[in-house]
């Protein structure tokens, strides 16, 4: 089992509440998935900068990080920093460089970069995560998040959802993947790095590489139909768009509710009771082997 | 809301699943509390599971997985959609979803009228023992699968495989299948066939459908030991 979450906004003006929506969302699927839980948050940004969202120990000096960066980043990068995650804000022109300096810190994980995107992710209760990045007060144009009840690696902040493997790309994912070694060393061929042996940020790896050679969000998830193997009901973020794919046989629950001013996923109807206008809103199961996606640009 | 004078209102807002089921079970029927209102189901599971009296519950929402599961004698009523194994196994009543289903409707469910005003999803009336399901929408994948006695009629489609590993339950689909399971065939539709929908659809209170437009599907009986001296088992 597992449970996922997401949220799209249509009505702009509901993007200050985006973060307490989604923290709802995510609590009530606590019985789905106990072990950790993690979101994803697509808030404010510029194309000029990117930001990296960056995991450590408790209690580790960001600042210091981001001090130690300023030379290679243009100016000490701007640091917010939750609990055990910080987001380093750097201008895009020196974010290749501020990345492959990221890399000589073997104390200190990169969860996803992005110029709107943000990842927290831990172990522990989905309440006690939410209230520790305080993602009640974020705000935002959309979001996925995942409760986790570990089946195919062990339960550690890394094995916890979402996986981002490219730029304001990332994936939550409920099921398992069957094909997910022989598909990762194919895919680490072309390119794609991966940071745990988990089978769902292969699926993620899959969509970036796919998206890469220059397909829709909506084209990558349709081939993602032909070439992975095993259950899943993912939804999937990217800068612009919020996607969903169940497998053909619908292994994994999934409802959907839509009306004038959201679309929102959940694993059971029950997350969704609290998002308002929910009596009003078109709610729907989606259809198995189909390709839903909406995107902000169209 | 519909219009209904209810002896009970419960609202789940207020107190726990728990109590509201523990109270359906300790009902009989021969009181004065017959007819029960439940008010912000907000999708919870196993809502009014293992009713086993004559009563009438209306619910006013969405509800989560097996809703009115194992019921026997109860009318029961979702104003909403019904999560996983609406009414699975059902020994008698009737059970009405005025929204969609999702899977496994009716699932291994033994008697009674289950009633879905909009779509069931895949695997509607999985592994049937004899209950009668009509569903006015769409049904997904492997419905009926493994149906061992009752009947499906669905109004609109069916998706892929229809009807595998078919026993003796009896299909019937107004639109496109989109493709048979293993054993399952189209057969004729003979006159008693006729009756029997039209029968079905009496009892749901459902007039006004022409019957002549249903195909009727069953087992080829190929792939399991049928012997016609066993039929009235069936």
């Amino acid at each position: 089992m597992c449970g996922i979450v997401g949220i799209f906004l249509k009505d702009a003006k509901l993007e200050p509440e985006l973060g307490s929506m989604l923290a709802s969302m995510l609590c009530v699927m606590t019985d789905r998935g106990p072990d950790s839980a993690g979101f994803a948050i697509y808030g404010a940004g510029d194309a000029e900068h990117v930001k990296f969202s960056l995991r450590a120990a408790e209690g580790f000096d960001f600042q210091g990080l981001a001090h130690s960066l300023s030379l290679t980043s243009g100016g000490t990068p701007r640091v917010t920093v939750r609990a055990t995650h910080a987001v380093l804000e750097v201008p895009a022109a020196h974010a290749s460089e501020v990345r492959a300096a990221l890399a000589r810190h073997p104390d200190v994980a990169l969860v996803g970069a992005g110029t709107r995107m943000e990842v927290f992710k831990e172990v522990g209760l989905p309440s006690a995560v939410a209230t520790r990045f305080d993602l009640g007060t974020m705000r935002g144009t959309h979001g996925i998040g995942h409760t986790r009840m570990a089946t195919e690696s062990a339960v550690t902040t890394a094995g916890a959802h979402p996986f981002s493997t490219g730029d304001d790309q990332c994936l939550v994912h409920n099921g398992s993947l069957s094909n997910h070694n022989a598909l990762r060393r194919a895919l680490t061929r072309e390119g794609i790095a991966f940071a745990t042996e988990n089978d769902s940020e292969v699926a993620a790896g899959y969509l970036t590489w796919r998206m890469k050679q220059g397909a829709s969000l909506g084209a990558a998830l349709e081939a993602g139909l032909k070439d992975l193997d095993g259950f899943f009901t993912f939804v999937v973020g990217t800068e612009s768009g919020f996607g969903v794919l169940r497998d053909p046989i619908a292994c994994k629950p999934a409802v959907m509710a839509e009306t004038d001013r959201y679309v929102a996923f959940g694993s059971e109807y029950r997350a969704l009771v609290d998002l308002p206008g929910i009596a009003k809103a078109k709610v729907f199961e989606p259809e198995p082997a189909t390709v839903y996606f909406w995107d902000r640009a169209a | 809301m519909n219009a209904f004078t209810p002896d009970v209102t419960f609202d789940l807002a207020e107190a726990p699943l728990r109590e509201l089921n523990a109270a359906l079970h300790a009902a009989t029927g021969d009181s004065n509390a017959r007819r029960w209102r439940v008010l912000n189901p907000n999708g919870r599971h196993a809502l009014a599971a293992g009713v086993d009296a004559p009563l009438t519950i209306e619910v006013e929402g969405h509800v989560g997985y097996y809703c009115a599961g194992m019921n026997q004698h109860a009318h029961i009523i979702v104003h909403g959609n019904a999560g996983v194994g609406v009414a699975e196994n059902m020994m008698s009543g009737f059970v009405h979803v005025r929204g969609d289903a999702s899977q496994a409707a009716g699932a291994t469910a033994h008697g009674g009228l289950l009633l879905i005003d909009g779509n069931a999803s895949a695997r509607c009336g999985i592994s049937m023992k004899g209950v009668d399901i009509i569903v006015k929408g769409s049904v997904g994948h492997m419905s009926a699968f493994m149906g061992q006695a009752g009947s499906l009629i669905v109004f609109g489609e069916a998706g892929e495989a229809l009807g595998d590993s078919l026993y003796e339950a009896k299909l019937f689909v107004r639109g496109a299948v989109k493709s048979l399971g293993a054993d399952c065939v189209e057969k004729e539709m003979r006159d008693a066939h006729k009756a029997l929908i039209a029968e079905k659809l009496a009892a749901a209170g459902i007039s006004g459908v022409d019957i002549g437009d249903f195909k009727r599907y069953g087992s080829a009986r190929r792939l399991y030991n049928f012997h016609i001296d066993n039929v009235d088992a069936y």
